[in-house]
């Protein structure tokens, strides 16, 4: 027995212990990174919500332009803000496309009603007839006047601002009402007739307050009709029910890994299996740290890689069998058999990275999720059967803890 | 151990593994052909509706509330006494309100558990995307495979690699399947799979080729290579089957389809990787000899 190495052996196996307990078990609930299981990102099919691409589309009297398309992703981010959903996408795709997504709705239907409802936002007189839509504003923005004094600025399309002129024209000294959704949110009144649309309102009491109306004017309407081209929404009953049954599958699937590793390979499986347990908690780490969004189809992609993660360690132990039946000793036979596994393990890898790049590149949503995980499981996976299991079997060959070679296998 | 005694040649009972393949394949395709698949909206472009109605329900029931909207021809599926997954023509927005509030207040309650719609254009777009990633898959593999090994076992691992795509494909045909996007990303998949399977025994064979001795033919170094590698692409194959079968038995009904797609794959790469790749590329390298004996000979 080499007591040093014996020592090394348990601190290791203890630490990776304490590592995985903390990263699934709330053992400290007042740390906010622990556990870091729970920092990983749940896809809209694990947690529920909507997914929906939206596409502009040209009609007479407003043909898609980029500009549009901008305005009308920033007027979707301000009436999706209003769900209070945590961390909302919105995303521009191509030219005329926008995706949006929200976790954690309630009614995912009703929220993408909202975002495509084209006016909201009208303009009335005092006796009540409707003169123009948010459709006709083109910006509103806060600003100060030459003496300092908050005021919200209004520009119209050229089309509202002819018949905004008209109305001003025939309305001073009156009111104008400005609803949105019907409830009025200013009601200025008109000082002199404005000919070019371009209107001030004022006096507000500080900049904070012009800037929040002009929000309120600017996500009136969108400027650019929108169609629902894609729409995924999954209650959160379902997302919940997914999520605990992968759970389960993946626990039991790596359960009958370890357990036909150890039975099959002996002691170098049961090295294998700690590796293995390594590899996921620091693939589990990645995925937390790189903000990876977990989606059914990534865990999948984890599991396979989990699978690939073995089969590295399949092919080194194959050939360190060899090894040892060529007359090798144990510690030579493990270095012999690591370089000669490397070549097929990097160039075998290499090949499934490939598919796994394309696969990101031409998928969406989900699909690009299962890339990146299966991605990054393999790369881990290199790491680690090159790196963790060969140190461990060193390790354990070393400390001449079992010297018989029937139980490394051979 | 079954490298030594190696049962029997692999190279020498090539045609026999041909023919398996034949047999496997040529129905999928007859298929693929007659009936061809069965796709979802996915690719289509529909509605889908997951419900889950708050007492048991009768799928008539549910025909009866979509006929009122002129959707008597949906798709209805029954699971258990009160889920359903109703697949009908494309909805805009306010006519799958008005059918899922119909569904509500005439069948005492319900639950959306999955709303999708997708536009014929995206479905048009994803056929597209698919065959492109396909085809870029595979020329980057075989200039892959050309660098790091030769160009005739790129071509070699690829028709392997066809053969599991048929395979899938033929099956999910022959017993209509339902066929979404994440079918898509389970072929591409197997395809990195299957090929990972064959450069492990083609590594093999690139250093068997380095020590080969004095008049030892090819097809022995081979028989050789697919002997040495047998317990490793058992293995493999095993610890991914385990996981997947895991994920078939108990994983959602979501990626159940996915995951069955992955199951035949990872069965038929293992197939391939060993029956076909390197059978193949033997027969590539004898056509190569014979053309060189010819031209000497002339």
């Amino acid at each position: 027995m080499k007591w040093d190495k014996l020592l090394k052996l348990a601190g290791i196996i203890v630490i990776v212990a304490v590592v995985a307990v903390l990263a699934v078990k709330p053992v400290f609930p007042d740390v906010k990174w622990l556990p870091f299981a729970k920092l990983i990102k749940q896809g809209l099919d694990l947690q529920g919500g909507v997914h929906v691409v939206l596409e502009a589309q040209d009609t007479p009297e407003s043909p898609v332009t980029s500009d549009r398309v901008k305005q009308a992703m920033a007027i979707i981010e301000n009436r999706v803000n209003a769900y209070g959903v945590a961390e909302p996408i919105v995303q521009q795709q191509g030219d005329r496309r926008i995706i949006v997504e929200l976790a954690g709705i309630n009614d995912p239907d009703e929220a993408v009603r909202n975002m495509i409802k084209t006016a909201y936002l009208e303009f009335k007189t005092e006796d009540g007839t409707t003169v123009l839509t948010g459709r006709q504003l083109k910006t509103a923005t806060e600003g100060t006047d030459q003496s300092g004094v908050a005021e919200v600025n209004l520009e119209f399309e050229p089309d509202g601002a002819k018949i905004f002129a008209e109305v001003t024209k025939a309305n001073v000294g009156k009111p104008i009402y400005i609803l949105l959704d019907n409830q009025v949110i200013q009601a200025p009144n008109v000082q002199t007739p404005i000919p070019d649309g371009k209107a001030r309102i004022s006096p507000y009491a500080s900049l904070e307050e012009a800037h929040n109306v002009a929000i309120l004017l600017r996500s009136g309407a969108l400027p650019v009709k929108l169609e629902v081209m894609e729409k995924r929404t999954v209650g959160p009953t379902l997302g919940a029910d997914s999520l605990d049954k992968s759970i389960k599958a993946g626990i039991a699937g790596l359960a009958a890994i370890l357990v036909f590793m150890v039975l099959y390979y002996r002691l170098p499986g049961l090295v294998a299996d700690f590796a293995l347990v390594v590899y996921a908690l620091l693939v589990l780490l990645i995925f937390a740290a790189l903000h990876v969004t977990m989606t059914l189809p990534g865990i999948a992609g984890f599991l396979l890689s989990l699978g690939m993660a073995v089969d590295a360690n399949v092919i080194i132990f194959e050939r360190f069998r060899e090894e040892l039946w060529a007359g090798k000793t144990l510690r030579s036979g493990i270095d012999a058999g690591f370089k000669r596994a490397f070549v097929a393990i990097f160039d075998s890898n290499v090949t499934t990275l490939i598919a796994a790049a394309v696969l990101y590149y031409f998928g969406t949503g989900p699909i690009k999720g299962f890339a990146v995980t299966l991605s990054i499981g393999i790369l881990v996976s290199m790491f680690t059967a090159i790196t963790v299991t060969r140190y461990l079997l060193h390790l354990v060959a070393g400390s001449n803890l079992v010297r018989n070679v029937k139980m490394y296998g051979a | 151990m079954l490298r030594d005694k190696k049962p029997f040649h692999f190279i020498k009972l090539r045609k026999i593994w041909y023919v398996i393949s034949i047999l496997v394949i040529v129905p999928g395709i007859i298929s693929l052909f007659s009936q061809g698949l069965n796709l979802g909206i996915d690719f289509r472009g529909g509605s889908l509706l997951d419900l889950k109605f708050n007492q048991p329900t009768a799928v008539e029931q549910v025909r009866g509330v979509l006929a009122d909207f002129g959707l008597e021809g949906a798709s209805i599926q029954r699971s258990g006494e009160t889920d359903f997954i109703v697949r009908t023509k494309e909805l805009a927005e306010d006519e799958n309100l008005a059918v899922l509030q119909a569904l509500d207040q005439k069948l005492g309650g319900v639950a959306v558990q999955r709303n999708e719609r997708v536009g014929p254009v995206i479905g048009q777009e994803l056929i597209r995307k698919a065959l492109l990633a396909l085809g870029v898959a595979s020329v980057l593999m075989v200039v892959y495979i050309a660098w790091r090994f030769e160009f005739k076992q790129g071509i070699a691992a690829i028709i392997a690699i066809l053969h599991d795509v048929l395979v899938i494909l033929g099956i999910f045909s022959i017993f209509q399947i339902e066929v979404d996007s994440t079918f898509v990303a389970a072929v591409l998949t197997i395809i990195g799979y299957s090929i990972n399977d064959t450069i492990v025994i083609f590594d093999r064979i690139r250093e068997n080729m380095l020590y080969r001795k004095k008049g030892e033919a090819l097809e022995d170094v081979i028989n050789n290579s697919l002997w040495q590698t047998m317990a490793r692409s058992i293995n493999t194959g095993l610890t991914v089957i385990f996981v997947l079968v895991a994920f078939f038995l108990m994983g959602g009904a979501t990626i159940h389809n996915m995951v069955l797609a992955l199951l035949i794959g990872v069965s038929s790469g293992a197939y391939s990787s060993i029956f076909n790749a390197s059978p193949i590329w033997y027969d590539f390298k004898k056509m190569e000899e014979r053309g060189r004996l010819k031209g000497a000979k002339a």
